[in-house]
């Protein structure tokens, strides 16, 4: 299978598009800063995964898709939601542990999920959600529909035996799905040459016999063309692929790591934070005249209130009433 | 009413679901082109074609959380796991996944999977495959447990399970595939969850078993009578949820419970019926609660240590004797 | 080398197998792993490979012949080799051996066996199978019951089951108390330790004594009807705060409290005689004989310390002065006053300040010092002509004393019958704190401190 790696777009850029991109993954910065606040604050518990630098792979991909196709994501996927269509508002009501929020607080953080966008979660157990993955888009083809499912996950997966399961039986049994490896090369302190056998994730698409590329994760151009080529080959032919999306995160693994710089240099956060997708884009959208300067400073304005808005939404929701702890156990 | 074997009565259940709602399937390692490791799935594919009947690679984690993630999108799967031995490696899936779908995401995911298979010990097939795995499900919220005993349980609870919007795990047994029962001919006969059966009426002890314990309980029982002490065997066939009402009224009756379980005994069911019955019917006690369980060792080959490890008639004759002697 | 060829068991619940078809002809060479004859077993047709190289020198069991399975069906040898001793060939037969018919080899909806597939390879799970838990048809619904016959009775006693905790039934059962007597005090009216206990400490005239054989059927009475009674069955009345405080600290004694009580009788004639001598003087306060118990008492705990004490944790809190609650009985409730130093204040003063006590807690204007710190507390009922009764601890002192009448009794003294005054009193103590031993020197110390009541003024 060709790999390609792709440094120049070839999506036609105009203003619609880039205000689209732009202000999406100014919303997810935003939203992702806003809640790393709230944590310090303690207004949110537990475990948080922040998404700050990867913007450009969850906004890519999401924008080559319908609302009716499916995304399903780990714990890190409060980007993945958010580009998916869900209200900031409950995202951060969740995260709060309020009864607004989108699994009315029984969630978290971890566990975003959004019926009303086909968001299939949010999930704890890494690696766990890849079968989910290849079921939905099993129950896509035996209901036959046309629609497909991206399936975000990250380096550290793939050793889990369920990467595996799961790209074997996309392969066998052709299901449209498309397995995007978000590689920021650390799985939480462990960098992947010293998980993995094979660092070029996207070859393991060839031990499958499946599509693989790998991509630059932090244009979300490049990002968007090889995500839409594989979407319509799964939307055609039910193919899967397995694409590597080449990203980084600027900062640690949760809250409980919040510089990640046990196990990277300083020097090379900082040399990566060089490439901020979201930097990179605007400069081009400047560049190329499609955006003013003008309407990136809008753009930020609106992201920043909506972000505001959000945790205004969340401090006012109340907890769930102690009977919440009882329902939803079984659907009766 | 016909008469059929257990192993027939679940094969007719499978095929009146899935002729009822196409959204039922079936997955497993040799349910299709082998007809079934144990041939409950026999001539279903040929009935229903390879795109409802599925043949899997050996990927129990895998293919459950196929299960599940199909289940999202509103199928109803039925995943073979050839012996519940095997769904161990599965276990993150089901307890993950399955259980807690529904609760994490506030009710948005429910998940109408049934996962069945064989459980419990067979005859010489040693440590791995001869264990009585319903101890790692009935402990987990969102899970509903089922063991059925006779083929009419069998035919009645898995059409029920299909049916039942949660995750169900079946647990069949080897032992009780050939064995032969009266079974309603009605394809809508159903046999509610979580609702336990007399299965013999009794006066001085109440027993309570299940599966092969059931029936080794009812030759028991027969014995005893003779010399004069009436066993009420009551018969759980769901563990979780379980039906303690009838469990307890039958021991408001009798005054004495004995509980049989062939998995090793601590902490398995037997515990918490035990503890169940001491909480809510203490002062209707003329002795304490006893359990007869499995040994607490891994099962082992040799003819004559297997035939130790589970239960014997006469081990259950003595517990039952030494509670009416209270 | 001679290899016998025997029958196989080629699955847990195989007991016969039929001959299909020798694929070898007897005088054939035979090389080890050759398949050597097709066999039906419940299941399918298998053929089975030789074990052993040389010539099929004789084939025991023909084609249609159905053997057990272990029986020997034919013999390989050297050509040269004696197998005259080997079994003669049977005659084929088509009927079964003894055991079980030889299954049909199509599926039937009703049989138990599943179809033979066609003769290939044996297919791995399928031919597996263990003994059945039951061979008989298991019946949809349960067997009506046998009427039962039991040889041993029931446990019911006549009247019905007694709700008694396991270790009730055991201290009764020592202990000789009936179960049947007593009112429980555990949830739904359950006995439980407690209860026995209490009911040894205050025995009654039982109605039947413990070990005596049920009572038979009472005999019958002659017809007595009931004339109608229009008030209320009952009432309910709120408690007072009094009485809810007061509900609420003494289970906090009672339950986790183990009592023991001991009783004496005091001679109280030179008491009751020194305290009329005393009330007749002028401008002294009247003295009562509660004043001069909790004199007695503390001058008492003082001797003797252990009693003047209280768990504290893990120690045992002794006192050396003498705090002593008095109970005082109020409408709404029971309320306990401290006297502070009695074993210091001397008889008159004790009389003093008890009563200015007793009637500032019936006005409600106690000070708040006033409430608490006893270190052991008098309950006197004896204004209600109690001969005697048992008191609750008050937590968290240590013991109690109930005082009952003085009362004119019957007495004998060297010999003679006469009239004198008695007065009872019960002492309920701690046990974690103090013991039998203990108590019982305690109230010996106040007896003789009353019958000798001089020693109460110096």
């Amino acid at each position: 299978m060709a790999q390609t790696k792709t440094a120049v777009a070839q999506t036609r850029l105009d203003a619609e598009l880039a205000r689209r991109l732009l202000t999406q993954m100014a919303l997810i910065r935003r939203f992702e800063e806003k809640a790393a606040e709230m944590y310090a604050l303690g207004k949110i518990g537990g475990f948080l995964h922040l998404y700050i630098g990867q913007e450009a792979v969850a906004v890519g991909a999401t924008s080559t898709v319908r609302l009716d196709d499916y995304a399903v994501s780990s714990y890190r996927e409060h980007g993945h939601c958010l580009a998916k269509g869900s209200d900031p508002r409950r995202i951060m009501a969740e995260l709060f542990g309020r009864i607004d929020g989108l699994s009315k607080g029984k969630g978290g953080s971890m566990h975003l999920f959004d019926k009303s966008v086909n968001f299939l979660g949010g999930h704890g157990i890494v690696g766990a959600h890849l079968p989910l993955a290849a079921g939905a888009a099993f129950a896509i083809k035996y209901q036959g529909g046309d629609q497909v499912v991206l399936c975000y996950f990250g380096d550290g997966a793939v050793p889990e035996g369920e990467f595996h399961e799961s790209m074997n039986l996309a392969a066998l049994w052709k299901l449209p799905v498309i397995f995007i490896c978000e590689n920021n090369r650390y799985a939480m302190g462990t960098a992947i040459h010293r998980a993995l056998a094979q660092t070029d994730i996207w070859r393991f698409a060839e031990t499958y016999g499946i599509p693989g590329e790998a991509v630059d994760g932090m244009d979300v151009l490049a990002v968007r063309d090889v995500v839409a080529r594989a979407v319509e080959r799964a939307r055609r032919d039910k193919t899967p692929a397995l694409i590597e999306a080449r990203t980084y995160r600027f900062r640690g693994h949760s809250m409980r790591d919040p510089a990640g710089s046990v196990y990277r240099t300083k020097e090379e956060v900082e040399r990566e934070k060089l490439r901020d997708p979201i930097a990179l884009f605007s400069d081009r959208c400047l560049k190329e005249g499609v955006l003013t300067e003008a309407d990136i400073r809008n753009i930020e304005k609106a992201v920043n209130d909506l972000a505001d808005e959000a945790v205004a939404f969340a401090e006012a929701s109340p907890e769930p009433p102690p009977g919440e702890l009882f329902t939803d156990v079984y659907k009766d | 009413m016909a008469v059929m074997t257990y192993r027939e009565a679940l094969n007719l259940a499978l095929r009146e679901e899935m002729r009822r709602d196409p959204r039922v399937f079936v997955m497993g390692e040799e349910v299709g082109l082998y007809d079934g490791a144990y041939k409950v799935t026999q001539g279903l594919l040929k009935e229903f074609g390879d795109k409802r009947i599925i043949d899997t690679p050996i990927c129990e984690s895998g293919f459950t959380g196929v299960g599940v993630g199909s289940a999202m999108l509103g199928l109803r799967p039925v995943v073979e796991m050839m012996t519940f031995n095997f769904s161990i490696l599965a276990l993150d899936q089901i307890v993950n996944s399955a259980a807690k779908m529904c609760y994490m995401s506030g009710g948005q995911y429910n998940i109408p999977l049934v996962i069945r298979g064989p459980g419990g010990p067979a005859s010489q097939l040693a440590a791995q495959h001869s264990q009585s795995m319903e101890t790692y499900f009935y402990h987990v919220p969102g899970l509903k447990v089922v063991r059925p005993s006779t083929p009419a349980d069998a035919k009645g609870l898995l059409k029920s399970a299909i049916r039942d919007d949660n995750p169900v795990i079946f647990i069949e047994a080897e032992t009780l595939y050939a064995v032969k029962g009266e079974v309603p001919e009605d394809p809508d006969f159903l046999i509610p969850l979580g609702k336990a059966v007399i299965r013999r009426e009794g006066t001085d002890v109440t027993v309570v078993a299940y599966m092969g314990m059931m029936y080794r309980a009812l030759e028991v029982a027969e014995e005893l009578a003779r010399d004069g002490i009436s066993v009420e065997i009551v018969d759980p066939r769901t563990l979780r949820p379980m039906d303690t009402e009838t469990i307890i009224g039958s021991v408001r009756k009798t005054h004495r419970a004995v509980v049989l379980e062939a998995g090793a005994g601590f902490a398995g069911m037997g515990s918490e019926i035990a503890a169940q019955i001491t909480e809510t019917a203490f002062d209707d006690l003329d002795a304490p609660v006893l359990r007869v369980t499995g040994e607490n060792a891994p099962m082992p080959y040799a003819k004559n240590l297997e035939l130790l490890k589970t239960p014997s008639k006469a081990k259950i004759a003595a517990a039952i004797r030494q509670v009416c002697s209270a | 080398m001679i290899t016998k060829v025997f029958m196989p068991k080629l699955s847990d619940a195989m007991e016969t197998g039929k001959v299909i078809k020798w694929l070898k002809k007897e005088g054939d060479a035979v090389k080890g792993g050759d398949l050597l004859v097709e066999v039906e077993t419940d299941k399918a047709n298998v053929e089975i490979e030789a074990f052993g190289a040389g010539i099929l020198r004789k084939i025991v069991v023909g084609e249609g012949g159905t053997v057990p399975v272990g029986e020997m069906i034919g013999v390989i040898a050297d050509p040269t080799e004696d197998i005259s001793s080997m079994a003669a060939a049977k005659p084929a037969t088509s009927a079964p051996a003894a055991g079980a018919p030889a299954p049909a080899a199509k599926p039937a909806p009703a049989s138990a066996a599943a179809p033979a597939a066609a003769s290939g390879p044996l297919p791995a799970m399928e031919s597996y199978q263990s003994v059945p838990a039951t061979t008989a048809v298991v019946p949809l619904a349960p067997a009506a019951a046998a009427a039962p016959a039991p040889a041993f009775a029931a446990s019911a006693p006549v009247g019905g089951r007694v709700k008694a905790s396991p270790l009730a039934r055991k201290i009764a059962g020592q202990t000789g108390v009936d179960l049947r007597l007593i009112q429980g005090t555990g949830p739904g009216g359950r006995i439980i330790r407690r209860d026995v206990e209490a009911a040894q400490a205050t025995p009654r005239p039982a109605a039947v004594p413990a070990g005596a054989p049920r009572p038979t059927a009472v005999p019958a009475q002659p017809q007595f009807v009931i004339p109608p009674r229009p008030e209320a069955e009952f009432e309910d009345v709120a408690m007072s705060p009094m009485r809810a405080a007061i509900a609420k600290r003494m289970p906090m004694s009672k339950a986790p409290v183990p009592h023991f009580y001991v009783t004496s009788e005091v001679a109280m004639d030179e008491a009751w005689a020194l305290r009329e001598q005393l009330n007749s003087l002028d401008g002294q306060p009247k003295i009562s004989v509660t004043d001069m118990v909790i004199k007695a008492v503390s001058l008492a705990l003082i001797k003797n310390p252990g009693i003047n004490a209280q768990l504290n944790g893990q120690v045992i809190r002794v006192y050396h002065r003498a705090h002593i609650g008095i109970a005082v009985a109020l409408d709404q409730g029971l309320i306990t006053p401290v006297l502070r130093d009695c074993d210091a204040k001397p008889l008159a003063r004790i009389a003093v300040e008890s009563r200015d006590l007793a009637d500032r807690a019936r006005g409600g204007k106690l000070r708040a010092q006033e409430m608490s710190g006893a270190t052991f507390s008098i309950s006197n009922l004896g204004m209600y002509d109690v001969e005697e009764f048992s008191a609750i601890i008050n937590p968290p002192e240590g013991a109690i004393l109930a005082v009952g009448s003085v009362l004119q009794k019957p007495v004998a003294e060297d010999g003679e019958l006469r009239v004198g005054r008695r007065m009872k009193m019960t002492i309920s103590c701690d046990h974690r704190v103090m013991d039998g031993a203990m108590g019982a020197r305690f109230l010996q110390d106040v007896k003789r401190l009353l019958e000798e009541p001089l020693r109460l003024l110096v």
